[in-house]
C-alpha cells in the first residue's frame, strides 16, 4: 500500500489559512443578545410545536388552527376573539410590544424526542422566542425542560399529568390547562350525586405515567366519598384490543368503571366495554356505570354514541355562556366552520396571556414574562375568573363536569355540561402530595 | 496514512474536510432569503447528522458486511442514552464517563442479545432482535419507569446527587468545561454559519468511527464478514465457524449504535423511551438501505436524508407556501399552494414515503448509486474497475439466493 | 375456572385477528417470496372500507330547517341520508345500521383491485430484488397509503358501530352452569370469531381441493419446475396477491367495530403479524393459523390479574416473550419449511 506524505511546507501554507479564517470571526451570540432571541427586527416568531402526524394528529391540527386565529387577532386582522372580552386591556391589535407576529410550526410526532428535536430548531434556526402546544403530557414536559435549559418561554398545551405542574415543573414554563387532580376533585361530588356513595370502583389505567396519576387522583377523590376500590389494572399503552381486561370486571364485584385513558385507548376500551354489554347490567342491585376522567372532544366523536351518559371532566367547553367563550366560538366557528375543541381554547388562550404578558412586562426577555404572569389573574378567556399561581406557575379555574350527549342534536353537540364546578373546589396546596417534588427553579433568559 | 491506501487516505480526507466544513456547506441560502427555509446549518439537526451517521455505519458493520437484518438495535440506542444520563445524575454534567458506560453496556446488552439471536438466521433472526428490542421498549415505557421515567423520558432534576459537580462546573452537558449548546455565529455577508461545540464533538468522534469502519472493512475481519454474507455454507466447509464473526460484528455494531445513544443524550440531556421503539429500529434499516447498504458513505447519505426530511419538510406550512409563491398571480398562487399541500408540514411522511419507493424503483443500490450515475454523468465515461470509483470497490456484488 | 374460560374465548377472538392477518402475510411470503411491509396497511384499509360504507350510505340530502340554529346562529342543516329517502327510514335506517358488514361486499373489489395493481406495478418487480430493497419499497408504500387516508379521513379514530342486532353480549357462563355474568362475551366478537373460521377454511379449501390451487402450491415448493411445465405461474400469484390482500382487507373491514379505524392502525398490526407470521413458521399456511391463535390465547391468559400480580408487566411483553422461546426451541417456527427466507 501507498502511504499518504504530508508536505511539510504544505501543512504550513493550510496551517496558516486556517488561522487566518479562524481569527476573523468574532462575533458571539451571547455579546450580542440580552437573552435569548431577541427580536431585532419589526417581528417576533413564537414557536407553535403541535402533534402533526400519529394518533393525536387531529388534535394538533386544531391547535395550530386556534394558534393561526390567535396570531391573526394579535396582529389586529379578523374579529379580535377574546382580545375584545379579556380582562387585560394591554394588546390593541398591533403585534406584541408594536412588532408583528410571526409563527413556526412543527411536529411534536407526540415523541419526548421529536419534540425536543422540533422545538429546538424552533429556537436555533428560526429564532421563536416561546413554544407552545402539545397534546401529551410526556411531550409537554420534555419540552418544558428544554425551554427551560435554552432560555425561552413555554407555554404548555394540552397536558393533563399533575407532574407537568409538579414534580416537572420549571420557572420558564405555565400550564392553562388543568389537570388530573382537578379532575378527580370536581367528578367526586358529581358522582357521588350521581351514583352515590356506595359504589365499589374498578379501574383500568394506561400504564404510564399520565395514567398513574390520573388513577391516584381518582382514587383519592372516589375512596373520600366512601366509595371502595375494588381492583385497579394496568394495560399496556400498546393495547387496543381491551377484552381479556374488560372481562373479569363484571364478575369482580364492583359496579363502576373507571377508565384512566386517553387518545386511542381510551376510543377503544370505551366502545369495547360498551360492546361488552357493560352499561345494560346490573350489579349490587346497582345500574353499571362508566367514568372516564378526561374527555376530549375528539376522543368522544371516535367514540361515537358509545360515549352516551358516561361522566367525565373538560377544561372548557364551547357551549360555556361567557362572552368570551362566545366570541371565541364565533370567530372560529366562521373561520373554520365547526365549533373550537378544548384543546384549541387552552392554546388560543396561553397565545394571548403570552402577549398580554410581554405588553405588560414591556420585554420580551422570558425573566420579564415570567415576572408578569405569576400571580397574574385575569378573566374572559372563557374559564372565568382565573389564576396563574405563582408557587407552581398552573392556572387555577373553574373545571366541567360533563356527561356524553344521548340525543345529540348536531354532529358537534357531543357531550352536556353537567356542572361548572367552581375554582375554590379544585383548588389545593402546592405542596400536595400528589405535586411534591418538583422545583422551580430560577428562570433563564439564556443569557 | 494511519494504515490505509492512497485511496481511501483521499476518500478519508474527504470526508474529513466536508464533516468539519458541514456547518458552511448546509447553510447554502442567504438569512432572509425564500429558500433559508431549506437551510439545514443549525446546531441540533447538524448533531442529528453526525449522531445518526454513527449508528447507520455502525449498522452497515453489521447489515452491510454479513447480511443480517437486526431489527433491534434502537434498544442499543436506549440504553446508550439512559447510560449517560444516569452519570449525569450521578456524578455530574461531565460527557466522558457517561460515554463510556453508554459503548460498555451496549456492547454488554448487545453481547447477550446477539449471542441468543444468532443461533438463528434469515428472518428468524430479525425476529428475535425485534422481540428482545420491543420487549425493552415496553419495560422501559412502563414498569421500568423507576429507572427510565417512562414516558416523559429520564432527565436531570435539581436534587440528583451529581457528586463531582463543583460549584464552578457548566449545568449542561460539556466536555471537561466545553459546554455543548454553546455556539460560535458568524455572519458574512447575509449568511449566517453556526459553529457550535456539540456539532464538532460528535463530528470528530464521527470521523474517528468512520475510520475505524474503514479499518474493518479493509482488514481480514471484514473480508470474513463478507464471506459470511456470501456463502455461508461454504464458509463452513472451509473449516471457518462463521458464528464468532459475526457475533463480534453484532456485538461492535450494538457498542456503535449505544454510542450514537449516548451522543444524543449528550446533546441533549434527555433519554425518551421512544428512542427504543421498533420504529427507531426500522428507522436506521431504512436509512441504511436508502444511502445504499455495504457502501461506506451510503449509511450516513441516508440517515441525513431522513433526518433532513423530518425535521425542515415538516416546518414548511402554508404560510411559508403563500410567501415563496407570492409573487405569482392569486389564482396560480393559490392552485400551486393547493397542489404543494399535501407534500409539506403534516405531509412530510408522504414525501418520505415516496422518495423511499422512488429510490429503491430508480436507484437499485441507494442514495450511493445515484451520486455514482451522476459522477458518471459529468465525467462523461463508464468506469471500469481499477478507477477509484467508490462502489466499485465498496459493494459487495449481489450474489443469488439459494434457497 | 370460570377466569380461565372467559380468557380462553378472549384469546380465540383475538386470535382470530392475528390468524386472519397472519395467514394474508403469509401467502405473499410463502408464494411470492416478498417481505411485505405493507400488509399492515392492507389490514387499515380494510377498515376504513367499514368507514367508507359507512358515509357512502350516509350521503345525505341536506335542507335547511330555519326553526334550529346551529352553534353559530345560523339556520340549522338537516341531514336525511339518500338511502332512507330512497327505501324510507325505516329499511334505509337498518340498511346503514348493517354498513359494516356490507362492507364486505365493497372490501373484496377494492382489496383485489389494490392487491392486483400493487403486484402487477410493483412487487413483480421486486421478487429478484434482495428483501432489503422489497422492506423498503414496500415501506415506503405502507407510508404513503396510510398518509393518503389521513388526508381524506384524518388521525381521529372513526366509530363504526356493529349491527344493532350483535349489541350487547352473551352469557355463555348461565349455559354451562355458572352464575350470572361470570363468563360473558360480545356478540359481535362472536360473529367475527365465526367470520375468521369460515375465511380460513375458505382459504384452505381453495389451495387444497382446487387446480389452482394445487399449482400455487407446487408454485410455492418448486417454482422453476412449474415455470419449466409450461404453466404459467406468474398469472397465478397476481391472483394469490390479490387474494391475501382480500383477506387482509375482510379482516380489518369485521374488526372496524372492535378498533374504530384510524389511519395508524396498519402499523400498530405489523409488527405483530410479522412475529406471529414467523413463529408460526415461514411459508407455513397451518402454522400461521395455529400461531396467531396461540399467541391471541397466551396474550389473554398473560393479562388476567392473578398473573399480572406474579410477574408485573408480563402482559408487555409476552407475544415477544413466547416468540423467543418457540424460536429457540424450534429452528423454523411451529410449522416452517427448511429454506424459506433463512438466507
Amino acid at each position: 500500500m501507498s502511504k499518504f506524505e504530508i508536505n511539510r511546507r504544505g501543512l504550513i501554507k493550510s496551517g496558516a489559512a486556517i488561522g487566518a479564517g479562524l481569527a476573523l470571526p468574532t462575533i458571539f451570540t451571547r455579546n450580542a443578545y440580552a437573552y435569548v432571541n431577541e427580536p431585532k427586527g419589526a417581528t417576533v416568531t413564537l414557536g407553535f410545536n403541535v402533534p402533526q402526524s400519529g394518533p393525536y394528529a387531529d388534535e394538533g391540527a386544531d391547535e395550530l388552527r386556534a394558534f393561526q386565529l390567535a396570531v391573526e387577532h394579535l396582529n389586529g386582522e379578523g374579529d379580535g376573539g377574546m382580545i375584545g372580552t379579556f380582562s387585560s386591556k394591554m394588546l390593541k391589535g398591533n403585534g406584541i410590544l408594536g412588532k408583528k407576529v410571526a409563527y413556526v410550526s412543527g411536529d411534536t410526532q407526540t415523541k419526548s424526542d421529536a419534540a425536543r428535536a422540533s422545538a429546538k430548531s424552533m429556537i436555533e434556526k428560526d429564532g421563536a422566542i416561546m413554544i407552545s402546544g402539545g397534546s401529551s403530557s410526556g411531550v409537554a414536559v420534555a419540552v418544558q425542560g428544554l425551554c427551560q435549559e435554552a432560555g425561552v418561554i413555554f407555554m404548555a398545551g394540552l397536558t393533563h399529568s399533575n407532574d407537568t405542574t409538579g414534580k416537572d415543573k420549571k420557572a420558564n414554563g405555565f400550564r392553562h390547562f388543568f389537570n388530573a387532580y382537578m379532575s378527580a376533585a370536581a367528578l367526586g361530588p358529581v358522582l357521588k350525586s350521581l351514583y352515590g356513595t356506595d359504589r365499589s370502583a374498578y379501574h383500568l389505567t394506561a400504564d404510564y405515567t399520565w395514567g398513574w396519576t390520573q388513577e391516584a387522583s381518582m382514587i383519592a377523590a372516589t375512596e373520600a366519598l366512601g366509595w371502595k376500590t375494588v381492583n385497579k389494572v394496568l394495560t399496556p399503552l400498546a393495547a387496543t384490543d381491551f377484552s381479556s381486561y374488560i372481562a373479569p370486571v363484571l364478575n369482580s364485584g364492583a359496579d363502576v368503571l373507571v377508565l384512566n385513558h386517553y387518545g386511542g385507548n381510551m376510543v377503544n376500551s370505551l366502545t369495547q366495554a360498551v360492546q361488552f354489554g357493560l352499561r345494560d347490567k346490573q350489579v349490587n342491585g346497582k345500574n353499571f356505570e362508566i367514568v372516564v376522567p378526561l374527555y376530549s372532544e375528539l376522543m368522544a366523536k371516535g367514540a361515537g354514541k358509545n360515549i352516551a351518559g358516561i361522566v367525565g371532566s373538560q377544561n372548557w367547553d364551547w357551549k360555556l355562556e361567557d362572552e368570551g367563550t362566545k366570541s371565541f366560538v364565533k370567530s372560529f366557528g366562521e373561520k373554520y366552520g365547526f365549533p373550537p375543541s378544548q384543546a384549541a381554547q387552552t392554546c388560543y388562550a396561553q397565545t394571548l396571556l403570552y402577549a398580554d404578558a410581554v405588553e405588560r412586562a414591556g420585554t420580551f426577555d422570558p425573566c420579564g414574562v415570567v415576572e408578569a404572569l405569576e400571580g397574574f389573574e385575569f378573566d374572559g378567556l372563557g374559564n372565568g375568573k382565573t389564576l396563574y399561581r405563582k408557587e407552581d406557575h398552573q392556572c387555577f379555574k373553574d373545571v366541567l363536569v360533563v356527561r356524553g350527549a344521548e340525543n345529540p342534536q348536531d354532529e358537534f353537540h357531543l357531550v352536556d355540561i353537567v356542572e361548572v364546578t367552581p375554582v375554590a373546589q379544585v383548588t389545593y396546596e402546592p405542596e400536595n402530595e400528589m405535586f411534591a417534588g418538583g422545583n422551580l427553579g430560577k428562570c433563564n433568559s439564556g443569557a | 496514512m494511519l494504515g490505509l491506501s492512497k485511496k481511501d487516505t483521499t476518500f478519508l480526507v474527504v470526508v474529513i474536510f466536508l464533516t468539519l466544513m458541514t456547518p458552511i456547506l448546509l447553510q447554502p441560502f442567504p438569512e432572509g432569503s425564500v429558500l433559508a427555509q431549506f437551510n439545514a446549518g443549525y446546531p441540533d439537526l447538524m448533531q442529528r447528522f453526525a449522531i445518526y451517521g454513527i449508528f447507520a455505519i455502525g449498522f452497515n458493520i453489521l447489515f452491510g458486511l454479513t447480511g443480517y437484518l437486526s431489527f433491534g438495535h434502537a434498544a442499543f440506542l436506549g440504553v446508550g442514552s439512559y447510560s449517560v444520563v444516569w452519570m449525569y445524575k450521578l456524578l455530574g454534567y461531565n460527557v466522558v464517563p457517561g460515554l463510556l458506560l453508554a459503548v460498555v453496556t451496549a456492547g454488554l446488552f448487545a453481547l447477550l442479545i446477539g449471542y441468543i439471536s444468532l443461533r438463528r438466521s434469515g428472518i428468524y433472526f430479525s425476529i428475535l432482535t425485534l422481540a428482545f428490542a420491543q420487549m425493552s421498549f415496553n419495560l422501559a415505557y412502563s414498569v421500568l419507569t423507576p429507572l427510565t421515567n417512562g414516558e416523559t423520558g429520564l432527565q436531570v432534576y435539581t436534587d440528583d446527587p451529581q457528586i463531582l459537580m463543583g460549584a464552578g462546573s457548566p449545568n449542561s452537558p460539556h466536555f471537561f468545561g466545553i459546554v455543548m449548546n454553546e455556539s460560535a455565529k458568524i455572519d458574512v455577508g447575509g449568511w449566517q454559519f453556526t459553529f457550535n461545540n456539540g456539532y464538532y464533538f460528535c463530528a470528530i468522534i464521527a470521523i474517528i468511527v468512520f475510520y475505524l469502519s474503514l479499518r474493518i472493512f479493509r482488514s481480514p475481519f471484514g473480508i470474513m464478514l463478507r464471506a459470511i454474507k456470501t456463502n455461508q455454507t461454504r464458509m463452513t466447509y472451509t473449516g471457518l465457524n462463521p458464528r464468532p464473526y459475526t457475533l463480534a460484528a453484532f456485538v461492535i455494531s450494538g457498542m456503535y449504535a449505544g454510542l450514537a445513544g449516548g451522543l444524543l443524550a449528550s446533546m441533549d440531556p434527555l433519554a425518551g423511551a421512544e428512542r427504543m421503539q421498533w420504529t427507531a429500529s426500522g428507522e436506521v434499516v431504512l436509512m441504511t438501505i436508502l444511502g445504499g447498504a455495504g457502501t461506506l458513505m451510503g449509511p450516513i447519505l441516508g440517515a441525513g436524508f431522513i433526518k433532513y426530511f423530518e425535521n425542515i419538510f415538516s416546518k414548511i406550512n402554508d404560510d411559508i407556501l403563500h410567501t415563496w409563491f407570492a409573487a405569482l398571480p392569486d389564482g396560480l398562487e393559490d392552485a400551486i399552494v393547493f397542489m404543494v399541500h399535501p407534500f409539506i408540514g403534516k405531509g412530510w411522511s408522504l414525501t418520505l414515503g415516496l422518495l423511499f419507493m422512488m429510490v429503491v424503483i430508480f436507484l437499485p443500490g441507494g442514495l450511493i448509486e445515484g451520486g455514482n450515475r451522476i459522477w458518471r454523468l459529468v465525467t462523461g465515461r463508464s468506469r471500469n474497475r481499477n478507477t477509484p470509483g467508490k462502489d466499485a470497490q465498496h459493494h459487495p456484488k449481489p450474489t443469488a439466493h439459494v434457497n | 375456572m370460570d377466569a380461565l374460560i372467559l380468557q380462553f374465548l378472549n384469546g380465540l377472538d383475538k386470535g382470530s385477528a392475528y390468524a386472519l392477518i397472519a395467514l394474508g402475510l403469509t401467502l405473499i411470503f410463502g408464494t411470492l417470496g416478498v417481505v411485505n411491509f405493507a400488509h399492515g396497511a392492507m389490514f387499515m384499509i380494510g377498515a376504513f372500507c367499514a368507514v367508507a360504507m359507512q358515509s357512502m350510505l350516509n350521503i345525505s340530502k341536506v335542507t335547511l330547517d330555519p326553526t334550529k340554529l346551529d352553534f353559530l346562529g345560523n339556520p340549522a342543516q338537516i341531514r336525511t341520508p339518500m338511502v332512507e329517502s330512497l327505501f324510507g327510514p325505516e329499511l334505509g335506517g337498518s340498511i346503514i345500521n348493517w354498513s359494516v358488514p356490507l362492507s364486505i361486499l365493497l372490501a373484496i373489489p377494492v382489496m383485489l383491485a389494490l392487491g392486483f395493481i400493487m403486484e402487477r406495478g410493483l412487487i413483480k418487480h421486486f421478487y429478484k430484488r434482495p428483501h432489503a430493497d422489497q422492506i423498503l419499497v414496500t415501506f415506503g408504500l405502507a407510508i404513503v397509503l396510510q398518509e393518503i387516508i389521513k388526508y381524506f379521513y384524518g388521525a381521529n379514530p372513526i366509530p363504526t358501530p356493529a349491527p344493532d342486532a350483535f349489541r350487547g353480549s352473551i352469557d355463555f357462563g348461565v349455559l354451562i352452569g355458572y352464575a350470572q355474568n361470570t363468563i360473558i362475551y360480545p356478540a359481535w366478537r362472536l360473529v367475527y370469531f365465526t367470520f375468521s373460521a369460515v375465511i380460513i377454511a375458505a382459504v384452505f379449501a381453495f389451495l387444497q381441493f382446487t387446480t389452482f390451487g394445487m399449482v400455487v402450491r407446487a408454485g410455492m415448493a418448486d417454482r422453476e419446475t412449474v415455470g419449466l411445465l409450461g404453466i404459467n405461474i406468474d398469472k397465478r400469484f397476481t391472483i394469490m396477491f390479490g387474494i391475501a390482500a382480500a383477506v387482509a382487507g375482510m379482516a380489518g373491514a369485521m374488526y372496524a367495530p372492535i378498533n374504530s379505524p384510524n389511519y395508524h392502525m396498519g402499523m400498530d398490526f405489523l409488527v405483530l403479524s410479522f412475529v406471529v407470521v414467523v413463529v408460526g413458521g415461514m411459508g407455513s399456511l397451518p402454522g400461521a393459523v395455529l400461531a396467531g391463535f396461540l399467541l391471541g390465547v397466551v396474550e389473554s391468559f398473560a393479562s388476567m390479574n392473578e398473573v399480572k400480580s406474579l410477574i408485573p408487566g408480563i402482559d408487555q411483553i409476552i407475544i415477544y416473550l413466547i416468540a423467543i422461546i418457540i424460536l429457540l426451541t424450534r429452528p423454523r417456527g411451529l410449522m416452517g419449511r427448511k429454506g424459506v427466507m433463512e438466507e
